[in-house]
């Protein structure tokens, strides 16, 4: 039976919840209403008010609570009602939760899970792409699963990770892609990415919702002659150099595609990465395919203008793979 | 055993002349309150002049009552979240003077190792968990801590401690409200020392006391005499009996009187003078110590082999932590991650 992206989070964090008593679910709405996308419909019932904490609306109370169980040697997850919220959060996350460890060897198990993304007309809001804000924070772990196989793994793996991690799950991609899963156990390494279509000529490298982007317009490239090859990041934090720079010396050519904005995205530190460590492997210059520098706009043809899309890939791409 | 600890035990075991309990709280109030007023003068006034200590200095010169008289009643399983000016909270957890004075001076021998300075350093171990510069961030954590406790049917309580300014913040109120709903087991105690930096409580918030806030979360609090250890103790024992029963967070404001700059670069020229005098007369040592000798819990040739005693076990901690080595540059990428 095909599971959706949405249904595998939730089944990591069932079964998390059944292998180990000390995780437990703490965020807004969580309970009864089962969360406002209802990732965690079903908990309530089954483990009841002890873990699946319902709170008020109060972003650093849930991740400064969350930090103090940690400490206390239990394994919280989480949940932002949105990935825009986690800013009323920032100051538990990026002093508080990411620099224990460093100071005073106090790890903080935690996980804050966070629906991030556009494409729903979500506005300024309920849209944005806030792993940035995180992924020049060292001590937090930063994963952005694209599929439910990954999505379900490394939900799992950021539970059992002794470290803080921040799993931005998409919400496009919710109830938009399913696949059958393994019935048994597995996880997906936090820090690993991952080859999803082998290419000759050129690499694009994304994560999130966009690596359905790019591969869509891989199979477009495909009948126009140009082989791209589709690197999912999987985790951007840490981020695995080793298979970005492994594609770039097979392809000679790198696209670097991601839905939050331009300045200060992903795209600069893997052009960084790239011309660091495999520049006299490149055949043409860096692109970058990304959001525009604004707040992730409302109104359909503004929205549809702001996020990028294959179209959009395809152009630059094949621009680069002409060069 | 070190040498420092043995002074600290032979000290509490030879204390209680009389051998009453409250005679023998009495010796320990003391004992704990001058660690303190000496670790901290040591370093505010001689490491750091001698650039021994190269960063912030913030010490709570006149509120030692308020974390001895508190720490003291917590019990081996609670969590404490000690402020800035809660040096003693530390050494009522057993950390000793020379990983402190260590701490300070940014050697290997301070809980950091040098990470991080002053009092911005936690043991797990302990049960003492680090503050950082932003003031208020501990306490959601401590209602976290609480609702840990009583997940693991552990029945303990976590202290939460802060200063008057900290409850202007956003966090000071989410973490009270969240604790006040789900009825957690935190007792918060405010060292109110009518300061924050510069900034008066006049224009801190408008409400006479910060237990006035006590109200409005549903939260028993109480005013309490910050520079009276005894009362503060006796305070905390309510405080923590009503968390530890279930009943949900109790608050205990502390007034108290910040007799110092808010770190040692600052001159407090904004203070009335007056008020330096007037609080000085209320200095919870010398308090103490009178009533000492007025019960009579100690003889004022007792106290003052206490003081020697002190003077002593920080000396030999000084020593200690300025023989204890800087990290080795090599351990910098060290420990961000438990495994990257």
């Amino acid at each position: 039976m095909s599971t959706t992206y949405l249904e595998a989070i939730r089944e990591g964090l069932w079964e998390e919840m059944e292998r180990d008593p000390n995780v437990f679910c703490i965020g807004e709405d969580i309970g009864e209403y089962g969360g406002a996308f209802k990732v965690t419909a079903g908990l309530l019932a089954r483990f009841g008010t002890r873990r699946v904490v319902d709170t008020p609306i109060s972003e650093a109370a849930i991740v400064g609570a969350a930090i103090g169980a940690g400490l206390m040697g239990l394994r919280p997850v989480a949940e932002m009602q949105f990935a825009d919220f986690i800013s009323c959060g920032f100051d538990q996350i990026v002093n508080f939760a990411a620099k224990c460890r460093y100071r005073w060897s106090a790890g903080v198990p935690i996980v804050i899970r966070a629906p991030s993304g556009g494409g729903i007309h979500g506005g300024p809001f309920h849209s944005q792409n806030p792993e940035m804000w995180f992924v020049r924070t060292p001590g937090l772990k930063v994963v952005c699963p694209a599929t439910a196989y990954d999505a379900k793994g490394l939900i799992k793996s950021a539970i059992r990770d002794n470290d803080p991690v921040l799993f931005f799950e998409h919400k496009g991609l919710y109830r938009r892609i399913k696949e059958d899963l393994p019935t048994e156990d597995y996880t997906v390494p936090i820090g690993k990415a991952k080859v999803v279509r082998e290419g000759r000529d050129l690499s694009i490298i994304t994560y999130g919702a966009m690596v359905w982007t790019a591969l869509e317009a891989a199979e477009t490239l495909a009948a126009e002659g140009c082989s791209a090859e589709v690197v999912d990041l999987r985790t951007l934090l840490p981020l695995d150099r080793e298979t970005i720079c492994a594609s770039v010396r097979k392809t000679s050519k790198a696209l670097l595609l991601h839905e939050d904005t331009r300045t200060g995205g992903m795209a600069g530190e893997l052009a960084a990465t790239i011309t660091e460590n495999v520049f006299e492997y490149l055949d043409g210059p860096i692109v970058r395919v990304t959001a525009p520098d604004t707040p992730v706009p409302y109104s359909p043809p503004l929205e549809e203008a702001f996020l990028p899309n294959a179209e959009k890939v395809v152009e630059k791409a094949l621009w680069l793979h002409r060069y | 055993m070190s040498a420092a600890e043995a002074t600290a035990a032979k000290i509490h075991s030879a204390a209680p002349a009389t051998g009453t309990p409250e005679a023998e709280l009495a010796h320990k109030c003391l004992y704990y309150m001058l660690l303190m007023r000496e670790v901290e003068d040591r370093v505010e006034r001689k490491l750091y002049r001698q650039g021994k200590v190269v960063g912030g200095v913030y010490v709570g010169r006149g509120q030692e009552a308020i974390p001895v008289g508190s720490a003291l009643v917590a019990q081996a399983d609670d969590v404490l979240f000690p402020s800035h000016r809660d040096m003693a909270v530390f050494f009522v957890r057993g950390v000793s003077a020379r990983r402190v004075l260590a701490q300070y001076m940014g050697r290997v021998g301070g809980l950091t190792r040098g990470r991080d300075g002053n009092m911005h350093m936690g043991d797990m171990s302990a049960g003492v968990v680090s503050i950082i510069s932003a003031l208020a961030a501990t306490v959601p954590v401590a209602a976290g801590a609480a609702l840990a406790m009583r997940y693991k049917g552990i029945n303990g309580v976590a202290f939460s401690y802060f200063g008057d300014g900290a409850t202007s913040r956003g966090d000071w109120h989410e973490g009270v409200n969240f604790a006040s709903v789900q009825k957690l087991p935190v007792v918060f105690i405010c060292n109110n020392n009518q300061y924050a930096y510069s900034t008066p409580l006049n224009l801190q918030m408008a409400c006479a006391n910060v237990a006035d806030r006590g109200p409005a979360y549903n939260m028993p609090a109480e005013i309490v005499d910050g520079n009276d250890v005894l009362a503060v103790y006796e305070a905390t024992v309510r405080a923590a009996a009503y968390a530890r029963a279930g009943s949900g967070p109790y608050l205990l404001e502390c007034k108290t009187f910040r007799m110092t700059g808010h770190s040692a670069h600052d001159m407090a020229q904004y203070v009335p003078k007056g008020l330096f005098e007037e609080w000085g007369k209320l200095d919870p040592i010398v308090r103490l110590e009178k009533r000492m000798i007025e019960q009579p819990w100690a003889t004022q040739g007792e106290i003052d082999e206490v003081h020697a005693a002190i003077a002593r076990e920080v000396d030999d901690a000084v020593a200690w932590a300025e023989q204890s080595p800087f990290p080795d540059a090599a351990t910098l990428l060290d420990d961000v991650y438990e495994n990257v």
